[in-house]
């Protein structure tokens, strides 16, 4: 130690003539870094009500909550998250993981206000003060906590396809399915969209554990078709799952494919045949063997009731066996599924036409309880001259014959008239008997189509050629061949359904030459032969029913399905089955 | 055993034969030092019996900050333990969410970007010069240099700054993240980075004149709580601790992890083990921390920051267990994780450098202190009571 140790600290008073490092006065507030995790922003018109923010909360501090002027609605829980500022622990995962990334945070950090509750806040609907605030943290490009990609279904080419009607898609394997099922959020939406309210989350979840019985048993509870509709479902589930906003859905419809295939031999022993429950000496008359009328009676019979099923055609199956091509659903399918449909409770008589063999009053007069449901299956025709000529065909009931093991002839060159579903299977089905150049017209344009987009875009694959605004306006027999007339359209105002009506162009007819056309363009309900029961009809043939339980105003019968509400799709017909067989058995006094 | 027998005999330890004092004969004293008490480096405390103004016998108590870490991560979904793992020690969090997040990728067999090694290498070095700077801060505050101290948390400010800028907070950066990192460096955090080293080392000439050349902090810390040298493996010294007392021990050399083993450098071995040489070597580690700083800043390569992880609320790891470790600006810091498979890590310990260094050694290098070179004592040993809670 010498004398420079006492005089070195002196140097610190250096320092003294420096500008100070922090100043009390005047207090400047300073503003957070771009990138800082202040308080949470929400876009509320793009937030979806998922609940993703709230599960990855490592603190509960995100809970969701009704929010004035927001509305459920499909892929939309209505509610918004709200963040308790006491147990926010600002790490930001809830934007990281957010589905709709209309979750941020500001650089704001300063807020002060002297009512505690204010502390819990609901982004985006309360105000302070930086809503909108461009800077603040949000997620950087790759740093998204959700998978965007589905795993593909191997799927076999559009030239091997094209000559054979077998089942196309290969459906997923045990990895494939594990990996899709990962990317689930467990929202729930997709529950909420699904006409049925299959537990989509609990199946999805039971194939992440491994335990596809277990997933297998979970369909069952609320879909006996469970197997036809991993095939054919129109899957709203999948138009509001929350990660089609930002990438594609997960492939809910796929993942129930997987779970009822790998599950074929093990599926009586899980779901059983009803044969412990105890019956209730009480029975149904269940008419049409659809998959409305079928799954009344799975549920009806698993309640107790005896159940017996009056069918007109020769097998049971409806719609999806006659409506549906074998190469998206193979016929195996439904004999399966109506093969676990049957117990001893169950009775299955085809061949029998309700109306003309035995009425509806005689049956509501024999069993407890009557549910009609016929569905839709008389293919419109189009008010033309040319209806009845050698060579036009009726779209459903072509398809029909295609279910009976028919291999019609259409010709080379087939025409096919509609833009809906049936257009779709008809179009294909024509390729695959052979027709070298399927042409299909259409009224309106390709974004106001009914039909699957998938559908179309494998229709194309297949090689049909699509023509737009287009309709005929008569077809006449030429040489061996048709000639159908057609007149342009162009799109006016829209009409009820949102669409806009088509609107004919004057002078502008031409001609089409093909070996055939076929007429999809709608189907109608023949529900003339319970009015006689006293069962009322609409003015479009349909029956009347009170819209919550599915009863008609004749006490003791229920209709359900396309034949109440018009044309629709399998999953809708399975939820009114459903949710018939629930009112009925209330009905009926027996215990769900 | 005197002291000098305990010397010779490093594995026999004091509590062996801890002496009672006859506290009603007025000659001694008990005095609480804590758990609240600005001499003490966190809520601990420390229950001295004391002669005169001389320490006879220490006992260290800790248990005022347990937060149950370890407890709530066995509930909790492995990305959901993310968030709370930098809050275990608040000086340096860095290290904390480096450490759970390999433990978690080697679990899981999840190799990281080249990219997000170096940045995360950066991270931790930044981290250390923030965390020692602190240290020296605290070193001169608790022998009344409170002037120093000032300038030391002004300039650790200037790192959380760069932190700020770079992870979005100042303190709980909860940036680096399973996977590699949350985001990219921000533009211009390379320069900004060098003008904050430039201030650390003119500081560090500074903090020469000031504390290191000084006559009283000389005295004062001359021959305050030596470490011999055979001490450092029975009482488990780690860090800058054991380095002071002539070991080479450090994780960065000795088995090193993310880019260190590129990065050419060898541990500062110190030649004095008592407070002084301690914090003279807790100063050349930072100007050597700031070296390594800028030959990062050099050679980070291009890339990706982040591998793409399963869905977090169902990412399940492999069984299997792990230890990995990192050299903290404390010392070795280590965290031990089981997995069995499930969605929930089954255990997770935190294994810090603070506990032995606060309970064995302190117990030990206390006794025949002067109550006024206890607080000095314990900064000099850098122990920080919510790593040894969790």
């Amino acid at each position: 130690m010498n004398l420079r140790n006492l005089i070195s600290p002196f140097y610190a008073w250096k320092r003294a003539l420096e500008k100070p490092f922090t100043i009390r006065k005047p207090l400047v507030e300073r503003e957070g870094p771009p990138l800082y995790r202040g308080f949470h922003t929400n876009d509320i018109e793009l937030c979806i009500g998922c609940g993703s923010c709230e599960e990855i909360c490592q603190n509960a501090a995100i809970d969701l909550r009704r929010v004035d002027g927001i509305e459920p609605k499909q892929g939309d829980s209505g509610l918004r998250p709200s963040i308790d500022y006491g147990r926010c622990c600002w790490c930001a995962l809830c934007v990281d993981i957010c589905p709709t990334a209309s979750l941020g945070m500001s650089n704001r950090y300063n807020w002060i206000s002297d009512d505690g509750e204010d502390w819990v806040f609901t982004p985006g609907v309360d105000d302070g003060g930086w809503n909108g605030d461009e800077l603040g943290y949000r997620r950087a490009e790759g740093s998204w906590l959700l998978d965007p990609e589905a795993r593909e279904m191997p799927v076999t080419g559009p030239d091997e396809r094209r000559r054979t009607f077998d089942e196309y898609a290969g459906g997923y394997g045990p990895a494939d399915a594990a990996a899709e099922a990962t990317r689930c959020l467990e929202c729930g939406l997709c529950v909420e969209a699904c006409p049925t309210h299959m537990d989509v989350p609990g199946y999805i979840g039971a194939i992440r554990e491994g335990d596809l019985d277990e997933g297998l048993r979970i369909l069952y509870e609320t879909n006996p078709f469970s197997e036809s509709c991993g095939r054919v479902c129109t899957a709203r589930c999948q138009d509001a799952c929350a990660l089609s906003q930002l990438g594609r859905p997960i492939m809910i419809r796929w993942l129930k494919r997987y779970i009822t295939d790998s599950t074929l031999e093990r599926r009586a022993a899980v779901i059983g045949d009803g044969s412990a429950v105890r019956p209730t000496g009480r029975s149904v008359a269940v008419v049409g063997a659809g998959p409305s009328g079928l799954t009344a009676a799975f549920y009806l019979s698993r309640f107790g009731h005896r159940v017996t099923v009056f069918e007109r055609a020769e097998k049971a199956g409806g719609m999806l066996r006659a409506g549906i091509p074998d190469y998206r659903l193979p016929a195996g399918v439904l004999e399966r599924e109506i093969a676990a449909i049957a117990g001893p409770l169950v009775e299955l008589r085809c061949g029998v036409d309700v109306g003309r063999d035995v009425t509806v009053k005689a049956l509501r007069e024999e069993y407890d309880a009557v549910y009609l449901s016929v569905g839709a299956q008389e293919g419109s025709s189009m008010p033309i001259p040319g209806m009845d000529t050698p060579g036009v065909h009726i779209g459903v009931d072509l398809l029909a014959r295609l279910a009976l093991g028919e291999r019609p002839d259409l010709g080379g060159e087939v025409a096919v008239i509609g833009g809906g579903n049936t257009a779709m299977d008809v179009c294909r089905s024509a390729v695959r008997l052979g027709s070298k150049r399927v042409r299909v017209l259409y009224r309106r344009t390709e974004a106001e189509m009914p039909a699957a987009v998938e559908e179309i875009e494998e229709a194309r694959e297949e090689g049909v050629e699509f023509e737009f605004l287009t309709s005929p306006v008569g077809i006449a027999a030429s040489r061996g061949r048709l000639v159908v007339t057609c007149q342009r359209m162009e799109l006016g105002e829209p009409d009820a359904s949102g669409r806009r009506r088509p609107v004919p162009v004057e002078g502008s007819e031409y001609d089409v030459s093909v070996d055939s056309c076929v007429m999809a363009v709608g189907q109608q309900v023949e529900g003339g032969f319970a009015t006689a029961a006293g069962v009322k009809v609409t003015r479009w043939n349909t029956f009347e029913v009170d819209g919550d339980t599915l009863a008609t105003d004749e006490r003791g019968i229920w209709a359900g399905g396309d034949c109440q509400t018009g044309p629709d799709d399998a999953i809708k017909a399975v939820a009114a089955g459903k949710k018939a067989a629930w009112y009925i058995n209330d009905y009926l006094g027996g215990r769900s | 055993m005197s002291t000098a027998a305990r010397q010779t005999d490093p594995w026999y330890p004091v509590w062996a034969e801890r002496p009672s004092f006859d506290l009603a004969s007025g000659k001694y004293l008990k005095i609480w030092q804590g758990p609240q008490h600005p001499g003490v480096s966190g809520n601990m405390a420390l229950e001295l019996t004391v002669e005169g103004d001389i320490v006879r016998d220490c006992r260290a108590h800790v248990g005022y900050l347990h937060r149950g870490f370890e407890k709530l991560m066995e509930r909790r979904k492995y990305m959901n333990c993310f968030p709370i793992v930098c809050r275990i020690c608040v000086p340096e969090p860095d290290f904390n969410e480096h450490l759970f997040a390999s433990a978690v990728e080697e679990l899981a067999g999840i190799e990281i970007p080249e990219r997000a090694k170096w940045i995360r290498t950066l991270t931790l070095e930044l981290a250390r010069i923030a965390f020692l700077t602190m240290g020296l801060g605290g070193q001169a505050g608790s022998f009344g240099l409170g002037t120093v101290g000032q300038w030391c948390i002004v300039h650790r400010d200037y790192v959380l700054d760069l932190f700020e800028e770079l992870t979005g907070h100042r303190i709980y950066h909860m940036y680096i993240i399973p996977g590699g990192l949350r985001h990219d460096l921000t533009p211009g955090f390379a320069e900004r980075t060098e003008a904050v080293l430039r201030k650390i080392e003119k500081l560090m000439d500074e903090v020469q004149k000031v504390l290191f050349d000084n006559a009283v902090i000389m005295s004062r810390t001359d021959g305050l709580g030596v470490i011999p040298r055979p001490w450092v493996d029975p009482y488990g010294i780690a860090g800058t601790n054991a380095r002071a007392a002539g070991s080479s021990r450090d994780v960065r050399s000795d088995s090193p992890y993310l880019v260190y083993d590129d990065l050419d450098f060898a541990p500062i071995v110190g030649e004095r083990s008592d407070a002084y040489g301690r914090s003279l070597l807790r100063k050349r580690e930072i100007l050597m921390s700031a070296g390594l700083i800028r030959r990062i800043l050099s050679r980070i390569p291009d890339g990706p920051v982040r591998v793409k992880l399963p869905n977090p609320l169902h990412w399940k790891v492999p069984a299997g267990e792990t230890f990995v470790r990192a050299e903290s600006g404390r010392g070795e810091m280590g965290y031990f994780m089981v997995s069995d498979g499930t969605g929930f890590p089954r255990r997770v310990h935190v294994r810090g450098p603070s506990y032995t260094h606060a309970m064995a050694l302190f117990e030990e290098l206390v006794r025949g202190v002067s109550i006024a070179d206890v607080a000095g004592l314990m900064a000099s040993l850098q122990i920080c009571p919510p790593e040894i809670e969790r």
